[in-house]
């Protein structure tokens, strides 16, 4: 007997629970203060964002909103990673990837208020929209980095999607299209241990989420999630590798949904109290502080500061979106088509003399 | 006779058939351990177990291909999608394998297998959860298009598609899992799936409809009734195979038909019924047939959800348009 194919997927870790630096090899990133205090604070950003995100849906003022809780780091890694020229494939919950390439917190809210502006974001115009239908996002972000590979440009596609999207068609041949036709892709598995109530030991028999990249023949890499320097060394690696030609890769980030699925959903019923509060101890914002506290480059004077300009802003953000006026009626029609056929005329007048009475 | 709603219904239906026979599998995403995202499947793990009530890894695709070979294999698979928005990836294997397992094997396999998805809009759901699809399984030979409108409706007629020897679409209107309870006898009395169900008798026009627009359509009957105007209400329920003469004896009472669906108008199944009263009974009719529809655009987020939906006024206004024709 001989061995036909072997592999091994890396686990990359360079901050601990503790916020301390592990092993001797520590990129250079770990020592740049400036990068991390910015992460750092886009992280609270998000995280501000989101907790307010919850309370308007509580109110009445948002409808189901996906929360981005505990998956900070993950997030702000991977804006931070992009340039504006690439392509991002989210999901739902990418807030703190979004931010950084300029979507606006009122987008975010409008697009879950129920308003199609929010599609319409102020990020990149060549950046997809939210993609609720699960994994469909990865071969558009497949199918665009054909484009670049075909027009010979130095652009990569990312897509993001979950643990749960991973046992879905798209999402394999998406990854194996990376691989068959050597594309300037990166796929990021945002592993938060739940696909609404199903555990990720339930979503699939595989060790990793990671491997499943090893079957499509593409470079693949299991990455602490809640760890924005090893998030950020695996995307920068990955990119790179991408952008020059070198092919497609997979990062599976392990992290952890600390929030509800949506707000529509109530965790309690399916997962313990225990198991939560253990994984608070792993969030990544605290873990970040404390390395950053531990260099002596970011006082709770800072911390109380940045928190309370967080609010500001997000309280901006907010009074913005409360204020945006409903879309007209006529509204549905308008990009139906490039142009509105003579068919859907009619119908547009029918919608408009309804709402009139 | 406990009151229940629709959504329960649909657990009593369920929890019924389980019971009764042991061939009967529930399977889906978060059907278990959640009991399902609108609770549909709520106590049925717990009462038989996680083996016949199956939390799936995410993937409608291999739902419906699991639900095809369980079927063909003696197995009577009741398939979750969460929303109907998500059954597209089912298509392939509903269309080419659980339609045509009897045709193409001359009988010698079957499919007995029941996909039940929430459908439609008006709940302030996110995008791809409110959509009217319901068109889209009609054009596929083979298939059984069943949508309930009623907590009774519910349970009889899921328990039907439960039992129909061939597969079923079973579609229910989310707009009202919960709109109202009424009497329902835990009785295990299946309803008939080829027939539509009148709901209120009337002689001046003949307002068909399905699903969630039951409600309006019903509250449009009202409104015509305080001028005067008595029309009857049918419930097509199944919508294949359809039962025609229901409507066709009433349009030979009325002489004038309004057909009201939340799916868009083009391709609808309200134009199947336009095209049939027009091969069969356009010597009957006074005044041509009326449909109010959704509009041919993707459904809108929740904003303008209500303005894309029909209501009571263009219900009412069609139904005067047909009366005053003729
Ligand atoms: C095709 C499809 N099926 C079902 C759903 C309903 N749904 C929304 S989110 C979700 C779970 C997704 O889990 P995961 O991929 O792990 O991402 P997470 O939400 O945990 O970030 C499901 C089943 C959907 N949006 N699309
Ligand atoms: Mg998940």
């Amino acid at each position: 007997m001989s061995i036909a194919a072997s592999f091994e997927i890396e686990y990359l870790q360079y901050l601990d629970e503790s916020g301390t630096l592990l092993g001797e090899d520590a990129p250079a990133f770990a020592r740049d203060v400036r990068a991390l205090v910015d992460a750092y604070k886009l992280m609270c950003f998000t995280r501000v964002f989101d907790g307010k995100a919850i309370a308007l849906q509580r109110t009445g003022k948002l409808g189901t909103y996906a929360s981005c809780l505990g998956m900070e780091a993950t997030y702000v890694a991977i804006g931070s990673a992009l340039t504006e020229d690439d392509v991002f494939a989210p999901f739902y919950r990418d807030y703190g990837a979004q931010f950084q390439r300029g979507v606006k917190p009122r987008e975010v809210l409008l697009y879950w208020g129920g308003d199609e502006r929010g599609n319409d974001f102020s990020g990149p115009a060549h950046d997809f929209a939210w993609c609720v239908p699960i994994a469909t996002q990865c071969l558009h972000a497949a199918g665009a980095a054909l484009a670049f590979k075909i027009r010979k440009e130095p652009r990569v596609a990312l897509a993001t999607v979950g643990d749960g999207g991973t046992s879905k068609g798209d999402f394999y041949a998406a990854i194996n299209a990376g691989g068959a036709f050597a594309l300037p892709l990166v796929v990021v598995v945002v592993n938060n241990q739940y696909a609404i109530s199903i555990p990720r030991a339930q979503q699939t028999a595989a060790k990793t989420l990671a491997q499943k990249g090893i079957a499509a023949g593409i470079e693949s890499v299991q990455v602490d999630g809640n760890d924005l320097v090893a998030m950020h060394v695996a995307l920068d690696h990955a990119i790179k590798r991408a952008r020059h030609g070198h092919g497609a890769s997979l990062i599976e980030a392990v992290t952890y949904r600390l929030s509800d699925h949506t707000t529509a959903d109530d965790a309690r019923r399916y997962r313990s109290e225990d198991e939560v509060t253990a994984a608070w101890e792993r969030e990544p914002i605290k873990r970040l502080r404390a390395y950053l506290q531990g260099m002596n480059a970011w006082t709770d004077a800072e911390e109380k500061d940045w928190l309370a300009e967080c609010a500001r802003r997000v309280d901006a953000e907010i009074d913005a979106y409360l204020e945006t006026r409903a879309p007209p009626v006529t509204a549905m029609f308008d990009h139906t088509y490039a142009e509105l056929p003579l068919d859907l005329e009619r119908q547009r007048a029918d919608a408009l003399a309804t709402a009139k009475g | 006779m406990p009151q229940i709603n629709l959504i329960e219904g649909i657990t009593l239906a369920l929890a019924h058939e389980m019971a009764r026979d042991p061939a009967v599998v529930v399977l889906g995403e978060d059907v278990g351990v959640n009991g399902g995202v609108f609770r549909a499947t709520v106590g049925l793990q717990q009462k038989f177990g996680a083996e016949r009530v199956i939390d799936t890894p995410l993937d409608e695709a291999m739902i419906a291909g699991l639900a095809v070979g369980l079927a063909a294999q003696g197995m009577r698979p009741v398939a979750e999608a969460q929303f109907e928005g998500f059954m597209y990836p089912m298509i392939d294997q509903i269309a080419s394998h659980a339609a045509r397992m009897r045709t193409r094997t001359r009988g010698r396999l079957t499919c007995p297998a029941v996909f039940r998805a929430p459908w439609g809009g008006g709940i302030h759901a996110p995008e791809h959860h409110s959509e009217a699809i319901e068109a889209l399984f009609t054009n596929i030979a083979g298939l059984r298009v069943v949508i309930a409108s009623s907590p009774g409706r519910a349970y009889g007629l899921l328990l039907a598609a439960i039992r129909d020897p061939d597969p079923v679409i079973f579609f229910e209107p989310k707009r009202i899992y919960r709109q109202y309870k009424e009497d329902v006898a835990d009785d295990g009395e299946a309803l008939p799936l080829d027939v539509c169900f009148v709901l209120r008798d009337g002689w001046d026009v003949t307002l068909v409809t399905w699903g969630a627009q039951v409600k309006e359509t019903l509250e449009a009957a009202d409104a015509l009734a305080a001028e005067g105007i008595r029309a009857e209400v049918i419930d097509v329920a199944t919508l294949k195979p359809l039962d025609f003469d229901t409507i066709h004896e009433s349009v030979k009472k009325t002489h004038r038909c309004v057909i009201v669906h939340e799916a868009p108008y083009t391709g609808g199944f309200g134009g199947e019924i336009a095209a049939r009263l027009a091969e069969h009974a356009l010597y009957d009719l006074h005044a041509p047939v009326e449909r109010v529809a959704g509009y041919d655009v993707p459904m809108p987020l929740y904003k303008l959800e209500m303005n894309y939906l029909p209501n009571v006024a263009r219900i009412v206004a069609a139904a005067k348009r047909a009366l005053a024709a003729g």
